[in-house]
């Protein structure tokens, strides 16, 4: 067939394409859903925060003992999934220090599953948070954000997903959009700030 | 690039939410048929925008059975991974593709273990195809059907007005 031609180099991007698209039939859909944004934003952040898994963070902190509920279902589900496939793909043995945490969520996770690498700025000076800056973020390739839902954090997946990853290796962490190219900044930023580490936990039963 | 694996697992997410949402929006009988169209509808669209970047660039196609071809072939394994094992006709407007090993039923089961929650996951897919045999001209109605996971068939029929 003469359409053969450059199919196998645009099947990845087919794919990229696929998950884009899918994002954001999802995100209408919720937006038609629920009546305001900041709903929106939490549906996407409950059911996205998927994770990328780092493995257990040895860090040189006195444990807390708070038992940390695990966040409902669907984003830690996604999450679940993914970390599991995440080490299954890669080596990444354990991460010494929350700035190798970040390195690794940047260069090795980011670039595996969306195929960008952000770069990691802006430590603060006690060295727990720190910004990832994303020139172009392929979740949305083909978006626009109309007037009347300007609040909506579109990708607010990244967040959850984030969140509820290092949350698996029992980091706490905030994680948030301090910049977004949707609404008119230059790059996409997001912020991620560490807030404790948790008490290993058995594994959630209290679906 | 994205990895096909988020994909799935967003596809499953997406799923179990519609379900969950729906379930909880007060009305307890609220059936099946909503949610199962909601995923076909959401992926409607998206197969309509998935088949118009795919194609822009090819010769238009010289019939039906050449669209059905096709989709067995290129879209499948652009958007599956691999191709359609089966394609039957009966030259009138009806197509049944056969995968037997479909993509988003391979981590359910190899059998007959889950088939009456296989549906809600063919709807979406279901919908991807309508929206791009809809895109390239043929209006249709898409089902599928699962007896023995993870091989399942997507009946295609042409509305003829």
């Amino acid at each position: 067939m003469s359409r053969q031609s450059n199919r196998t180099t645009d099947s990845k991007k087919m794919n990229a394409e696929l998950f884009t698209l899918t994002y954001g039939a999802l995100v209408t859909q919720l937006c038609k859903d629920y009546e305001n944004d900041e709903e929106v934003n939490k549906q996407l952040d409950k059911i996205l925060s998927f994770t990328l898994q780092m493995d257990k963070v040895v860090l040189a902190l006195s444990a807390s003992d708070v038992s940390h509920q695990p966040t409902p279902h669907g984003g830690y589900n996604i999450g679940v999934r993914l970390i599991e496939d995440f080490l299954a793909r890669s080596s990444v043995g354990r991460c010494q220090d929350f700035r190798e945490t970040a390195d690794v969520i940047a260069k090795v996770a980011f670039k595996m599953y969306l195929g960008i690498t952000p770069s990691v700025t802006n430590w603060s000076p006690a060295g727990d948070e720190f910004s990832l800056i994303l020139e172009s973020n392929p979740l949305v390739d083909f978006v626009e954000l109309p007037d009347n839902h300007s609040s909506l954090v579109y990708s607010n997946l990244l967040c959850g997903v984030l969140r509820g990853a290092l949350e698996m290796v029992q980091m706490a962490v905030e994680v948030k959009f301090s910049q977004d190219t949707l609404r008119g900044d230059n790059v996409t930023e997001i912020r991620m700030k560490f807030i404790k580490r948790m008490e290993e936990n058995l594994p959630a039963g209290d679906e | 690039m994205a990895d096909d694996v988020l994909f799935e697992f967003l596809h499953m997410e997406m799923v179990s939410h519609i379900y969950k949402d729906q379930a909880s929006r007060g009305e307890m009988d609220k059936d099946r048929a909503t949610c199962v169209s909601t995923l076909e509808g959401m992926g409607f669209r998206v197969g309509q925008g998935l088949i118009e970047r795919f194609t822009k660039d090819s010769p238009s196609f010289k019939d039906d059975l050449d669209v059905m071809k096709f989709i067995c072939k290129d879209f499948w394994i652009n958007v599956f991974r691999k191709q359609i094992d089966n394609l039957r006709t009966n030259h009138q407007g009806t197509y049944v593709l056969q995968d037997n090993k479909f993509a988003l039923l391979t981590q359910f089961s190899n059998g007959k273990q889950y088939l009456e929650e296989a549906p809600k996951y063919l709807a979406y897919s279901c919908g991807l195809v309508r929206g791009a045999l809809s895109n390239l001209g043929m209006d249709c109605v898409v089902t599928a059907e699962v007896s023995l996971m993870p091989s399942c068939k997507f009946q295609v029929v042409i509305q003829k007005i």
